[in-house]
């Protein structure tokens, strides 16, 4: 890890000090990126919408593409819009950003897993009311 | 700041600390850990949503309520204000105030569009008395989609409030670091609104 910094430093090194004061410098932006960005995510929407609104598919097969796409263009989002990538902050913003994606994967997993086990264990309360009336 | 130095097998000295600067303040990372903070609300209302959203009470369900064109022109709108506050960035990369305002009032049109579009929506809705009151679907729904539009339209008035102080004040150092803060809010919210037409509006109509 220690030679990872030295190489990253004399990375800096040769870059514009100046560099410092600007807070756009970090973050390359270019009409290409935005516009590369936006192309994928058209694409990326039309799709899952068009899918859903044609019926062109099951219903089941279609939820998971359509999850599949918004995976996808989240990605594509973070990349090309938020110029998501290990470097920027020195990688603290891609830490706290998984940091925050397991966090966020284990409430919604989580979740959905507990409550549809809930709500198969409560069921039967319903027949047992029955009975008793 | 110490040096942290290890002797290398040859016995040289070997310096890790080569005396780089540090960032000179940290209020783009606190930003963006603000925006993971808000990630975790919007992850508890989805969660919420994933549970409630098939309880209809006998009431409407997605495929009777949702107009997918109309969410299909809000999400239009999101994507559209999204590559022209990129714009806004470059103008201010470029240092073009004119640039800069121009393209911030455009991305603020399309974030009004997508308010207004968001709020004919819910008064169709509430008109048909599909209310957050009707079922616990539509209450976990009108929590989650207002969260996110409250969000959009506190990003409108900041965006208000930043063309005003970029027109007074010019693209200095701290407009351009506030320009960047609202940059990533204003994508994030796009970034959030994907999983709402996808969870909520797509998958609720199937």
């Amino acid at each position: 890890m220690g030679a990872q910094q030295h190489d990253k430093h004399d990375h800096h090194g040769h870059d514009d000090h100046g560099h410092h004061d600007d807070p756009l410098a970090e973050y390359h932006v270019s009409y290409k990126g935005y516009f590369v960005g936006f192309l994928l995510s058209v694409i990326l929407t039309v799709i899952p919408f068009w899918l859903v609104m044609a019926k062109v598919l099951p219903a089941d097969m279609t939820k998971l593409i359509i999850l599949a796409f918004a995976a996808v263009q989240i990605v594509v989002q973070m990349v090309y819009f938020l110029h998501m990538n290990g470097k920027v902050e020195s990688g603290w913003s891609m830490l706290s950003l998984i940091f925050t994606v397991v966090f966020v994967a284990i409430i919604l997993a989580g979740t959905v897993w507990v409550m549809y086990h809930m709500n198969t264990n409560m069921m039967p309360v319903h027949d047992m009311r029955n009975m008793v009336s | 700041m110490q040096a942290t130095q290890t002797l290398n097998a040859d016995g040289s000295v070997r310096f890790y600390d080569d005396g780089s600067h540090h960032p000179q303040q940290g209020t783009l990372l606190g930003f963006w850990i603000y925006l993971m903070s808000d990630l975790l609300i919007f992850a508890g209302l989805f969660a919420t949503f994933a549970v409630l959203g098939r309880s209809y009470a006998a009431g409407p369900s997605g495929a009777d309520l949702f107009d997918l064109k109309l969410v299909a022109i809000n999400t239009a709108m999101l994507l559209f204000s999204s590559i022209t506050y990129g714009f806004a960035l470059i103008g201010a990369q470029q240092g073009s105030k004119k640039l800069v305002l121009s393209w911030l009032a455009i991305t603020g049109l399309f974030g009004l569009a997508f308010v207004g579009i968001e709020l004919y929506e819910f008064a169709h809705l509430i008109h048909e008395g599909a209310n957050w009151q009707r079922s616990a679907f539509l209450s976990s729904f009108f929590a989650l989609v207002s969260t996110h539009g409250l969000h959009v339209s506190f990003g409108i008035i900041w965006l208000v409030v930043l063309m005003v102080q970029v027109n007074k004040l010019g693209l200095t150092v701290a407009n351009k670091r506030r320009l960047m803060c609202l940059s990533m809010f204003w994508h994030f919210l796009d970034l959030v609104w994907i999983g709402v037409f996808t969870f909520v509006y797509l998958m609720g109509v199937l």
